[in-house]
């Protein structure tokens, strides 16, 4: 590695004004050292481009276990080992270790090949297993119960000698949920980083076979179909069909709220209970997903908030009276898919390498349902019953007054919370109050107050000095972290926001930056919307928009791939497109180039 | 093979590039590939050797140019002279003369009022003529820069006298010295003729049917400008240039560049009288580019996607990348109404190639393959991740 000027050194970021207490917030061991001023570091905006409330930091500390567990300790890749990740400033920086002696290489080689080519040789029957084990997960999280603490224990506990009281259940609930959650990232990188390994061997071939090819197109030949993504809005769909079937139609008027709607519901006899007995059964799991990826508390799934299934649901029941809403053509899709994939293979001009070309897009399909649905399970369906699961400690905790409300819980590390629920425990047992209030009330506040003010910090793009040679396939594969990248952050351009081409098509419009999904009535025909990241629960937005930008994701992320069947342009991981770009302001989207300009009134 | 000084473009193909050149045999190809190109024959070298027959009788002066020494450059100089004046001057024979004047009339009198063919008023239709050489493989560039193109020729005797001097460009002094060099027997030379209507093109340009830049075959380069593709071939006008995906037709590239000229050819304009000089364009206008077409692109989307649409086409049919030359017209090739329809179907009954030959760069590099078949499709990956930083 050389030092080359360009990206600070971690030692001189200096604290935000105002917020100079921020190490309080986060554990020792997320602090940068100083020899770390020898590596290069990369801001993890995609994961995490927001500062981190204390809570929230666990979706770094536990998934950093797994993927580092995965990849240097149990299938022994021979170039990798973990990640290592930082706090500064609110912000998550990370660093991945490189295994870089040839005769370590080797000798992690000859572990990784039998195991790696085990879960290849297996992968269907794995991942039957696979959804299996995560079902059993999200049950369990499910049925974990926050204990109510009576004043007495009901006789049973004595009659049937349970003999351990529920404060007990305090400390081993709370670990529970914990222990769940650091299964569920096990299993989330068992298969992710191999299946993953699979895309970036094909994008390789492509990009050498054709050097001008987009990474769309390549993702255009892997994407499935029949994914679990769709299904949320499929869900939204067949209940419009529904209610207009059953004449309850009139009740869904643009702006309705989600309360009114179902409290109405209640006064129509068979028919709403019938929409309403389908509208829950659609809701457990389909409902279950997040605004976001998962990591961060606050990006709510429809069931936390109703508010965008009940700004799509007017207009799908307008389009089922007008005459329906066609379904999702998925013979023309997959027709045009196979297409495009065997036009190109046609392109090659040897045999050997349309042979390769078969097996490594064979090998894409193969793992493409996994590392698709795998979200759905994971970042969605369990991460969204794990943060509500938190939240019901943190009413327990408002309820003990050791915190003003229950979403503060999520402004404490888990071992601080694990302290309160010790003196809500104890207090319990010794029949009086808890000391807690005093203590965590001021603390949160002042979280949330730097918390604010971290959130107008623009964290470098990277740290450090810039190595060399970047071409650890991890991060390539992950992050899509690449010379040309880090050069990209060192001469950023001043009008124009740059992200990945993952749709292709050019648009002009009007921007509406949403920060949230909550803000969604507020998105009008026809503009352009701007994101930090869009999940499944964003999907009936793209049926009002012309073009997607989002600060977080790439050519395979969610807004990339619904784009693409929208045949609408999109730019993903733009970095910092929500700050750059106001709402009103006149933008032209490329998505064949990857770039975004403001254009002046 | 019987004797034929003339063979129309559809039938140069079966001809063979010995007889009619390879650009004639190109043009024949795309006729037969079902490819737009604007009607024409061509003079083969059968026309040729009967005309040198009569312009050098015994072939003493082909024979004296064999004698050269490739230093002396007087000599050739004064002997390539004497053979230009001979080929030029001599009276053609009677034969030549009708079979050439037989098949331009027979343009001039099918369809001279069609919107894309341009005439003068005495009924005349207007021509390119154009050599079109014989030699083989990359001799063909080094004689590039030799051979003549007449645009704007119109009437009988014009057309033989271009046909002559582009046999005549055979005897240039650069042409002689450079077959002298290589040893090569004056017997062995011939060359056919290309006599083509003209087209007034709204734009023109080349295109590739991969990556010049990155040898990539999925996508097609298009370089073009306003009117006539000279200004560009001349490297007067930088071009606007795109690039579009074969398989995903998306446009990936754009770049539009200031046309500050522009090169078009006038069907009505005055002819450049009496015949025009050696390698002179024939109505051909220069001048300033208008200020609203100056920055503004030389072809819509529409028909960017009908230019790519035929180049696929084209390079189907010959089996390899190609380098081809292109020209859009106002109405659609063979109408008479100008304007009227849009959409890329209808761009594409707007689109005549000029030529199209294999790309040659390219094929020429020894590209590393992209990548080779495992034991097991899994193996990939393991190389991936087991390969040193």
């Amino acid at each position: 590695m050389t030092e080359q000027a360009g990206f600070p050194l971690p030692s001189q970021i200096a604290d935000v004004p105002g917020a100079e207490n921020w190490r309080s917030m986060y554990q020792y061991f997320t602090r940068f050292q100083p020899d770390d001023d020898k590596r290069f570091w990369f801001y993890n905006s995609m994961h995490f481009p927001e500062p981190m409330p204390a809570f929230d930091t666990i979706t770094g500390e536990i998934p950093y276990q797994a993927i580092g567990a995965n990849t240097a300790r149990l299938f022994v890749f021979p170039t990798t080992l973990g990640i290592e990740h930082r706090i500064v400033n609110g912000r998550v920086y990370i660093t991945a270790n490189p295994v870089l002696e040839a005769a370590e290489i080797e000798r992690r080689a000859a572990e990784f090949g039998p195991r790696a080519g085990y879960y290849f040789e297996n992968w269907d029957s794995l991942y039957e297993g696979w959804k299996g084990r995560l079902r059993a997960l999200i049950s369990e999280i499910e049925s974990v119960s926050v204990p109510e603490l009576p004043e007495w224990e009901p006789s049973e506990a004595v009659f049937s000698a349970a003999g351990v009281a529920q404060n007990h259940y305090l400390h081993e609930n709370f670990h529970r949920v914990l222990a769940l959650y650091s299964t569920m990232w096990h299993h989330h990188t068992e298969m992710l980083m191999l299946g993953y390994g699979a895309y970036v061997v094909f994008f390789q071939f492509c990009q050498q076979a054709w050097p001008e090819i987009g990474d769309q197109t390549v993702a255009r030949m892997v994407a499935g179909i029949d994914v679990i993504m769709y299904r949320p809005d499929d869900e939204l769909k067949a209940l419009a069909r529904l209610a207009v079937s059953l004449g309850v139609d009139d009740l869904f008027t643009d702006g309705c709220a989600a309360a009114d709607v179902l409290a109405a519901l209640e006064t129509r006899g068979t028919a709403g209970a019938q929409w309403l007995a389908a509208f829950d059964k659609a809701r457990d799991p389909w409902f279950h997903v997040s605004s976001g990826d998962g990591f961060y508390h606050h990006h709510l799934s429809w069931n936390d908030d109703l508010t965008v299934p009940f700004t799509a649901l007017p207009g799908y029941v307008a389009a089922v009276r007008a005459g329906g809403i066609a379904p999702r053509p998925t013979a023309r899709l997959v027709e045009e898919r196979d297409r495009i994939a065997s036009e190109y293979r046609a392109l090659l001009p040897t045999g050997d390498e349309k042979a390769a070309f078969d097996q490594m897009l064979g090998l894409c399909r193969l793992v493409f349902p996994f590392v698709e649905d795998h979200k759905f399970y994971c970042e969605h369906w369990f991460t969204t019953r794990f943060f509500q699961k938190v939240k019901e400690f943190g009413s327990l905790l408002a309820r003990a007054g050791v915190l003003a409300e229950a979403d503060d819980v999520f402004h404490l590390h888990h071992t601080e919370i694990d302290q309160a629920l010790a003196d809500v425990s104890l207090a319990w047992a010794a029949g009086s109050p808890p000391l807690g209030g005093p203590h965590f009330q001021p603390l949160v506040a002042e979280r949330k107050r730097m918390l604010s003010v971290l959130k107008d910090w623009s964290p470098p793009a990277a740290l450090g000095p810039v190595p060399e040679a970047l071409n650890d396939p991890a991060v390539r594969m992950l992050w899509g972290i690449t010379a040309e990248r880090i050069e990209a952050w060192l001469n950023p351009s001043a009008d124009e926001v740059v992200g990945v081409a993952a749709s292709a098509g050019v648009a002009e419009g009007t921007a509406r930056v949403l920060s949230d999904v909550s803000e969604i009535s507020q998105l009008r025909e026809g503009e352009i919307l701007v994101v930090p990241v869009t999940a499944p629960s964003w999907a009936p937005v793209f049926a009002k928009i012309r073009a997607a930008v989002s600060d977080i994701g790439g050519s395979m992320s969610h807004a990339a791939i619904v784009a693409r069947e929208y045949g609408m342009p999109a730019v993903v991981g733009c970095g910092d497109a929500t700050k750059r770009i106001r709402t009103g302001d006149r933008i032209r989207v490329d998505g064949d180039r990857g770039t975004v300009r403001v254009l002046s009134d | 093979m019987p004797v034929a000084f003339v063979v129309t473009l559809a039938d140069a193909a079966g001809a063979g590039a010995g007889r009619v050149g390879g650009k004639a045999a190109s043009l024949g190809e795309l006729v037969r590939a079902g490819v737009a190109v604007p009607a024409g024959f061509a003079v083969t070298v059968d026309a040729f050797a009967a005309a040198l027959a009569a312009a050098d009788p015994g072939g003493a002066l082909r024979a004296s140019v064999e004698a050269l020494d490739p230093a002396d450059a007087a000599g050739i100089a004064e002997v390539a002279a004497r053979l230009r004046s001979a080929v030029a001057g001599a009276a053609l024979p009677a034969e030549v003369t009708a079979a050439v004047s037989a098949r331009y009339a027979a343009f001039s009198s099918s369809g001279s009022s069609s919107g894309s063919v341009c005439g003068s008023p005495s009924g005349d239709v207007d021509v390119a003529v154009r050599s079109s050489a014989t030699v083989e493989d990359g001799a063909e560039a080094s004689f590039a820069g030799l051979q003549d193109t007449y645009l704007g020729v119109s009437g009988a005797p014009a057309v033989l006298d271009s046909v002559r001097r582009c046999w005549a460009s055979l005897y240039n002094d650069e042409s002689v010295a450079y077959r002298r060099r290589l040893r090569l027997p004056e017997a062995g030379v011939a060359m056919a003729v290309v006599v083509q209507r003209m087209v007034a093109p709204r734009a023109a340009g080349v295109m590739f049917t991969r990556s010049p830049v990155t040898g990539d075959r999925s996508v097609i380069a298009i370089e073009g400008v306003w009117g006539l593709g000279s200004a560009l071939v001349s490297g007067e006008v930088t071009p606007d240039s795109w690039v579009i995906g074969k398989v995903t037709g998306e446009i990936t590239a754009r770049r539009v560049s200031p046309k500050a000229r522009v090169h078009r050819y006038l069907p009505n304009g005055p002819a450049t009288s009496p015949a025009p000089a050696a390698g002179a364009p024939g109505r051909v206008t220069v001048a300033d580019t208008p200020a609203a077409l100056r920055e503004a692109p030389c072809l819509t989307d529409e028909e960017i996607r009908a230019l790519a649409a035929v180049a696929r086409r084209v390079e189907a049919h010959y089996g390899a990348p190609q380098d081809i030359e292109w020209a859009v017209l106002d109405a659609p090739f063979g109408s008479a109404a100008p304007g009227a329809p849009t959409g890329s179907v209808a761009a594409e009954s707007r689109v005549v190639l000029l030529q199209s030959r294999p790309e040659t760069v390219w094929a020429a590099r020894d590209v590393k393959p992209a990548g080779a078949p495992k034991a097991r499709a899994a193996d990939h990956v393991l190389a991936l991740f087991g390969k040193p930083l």
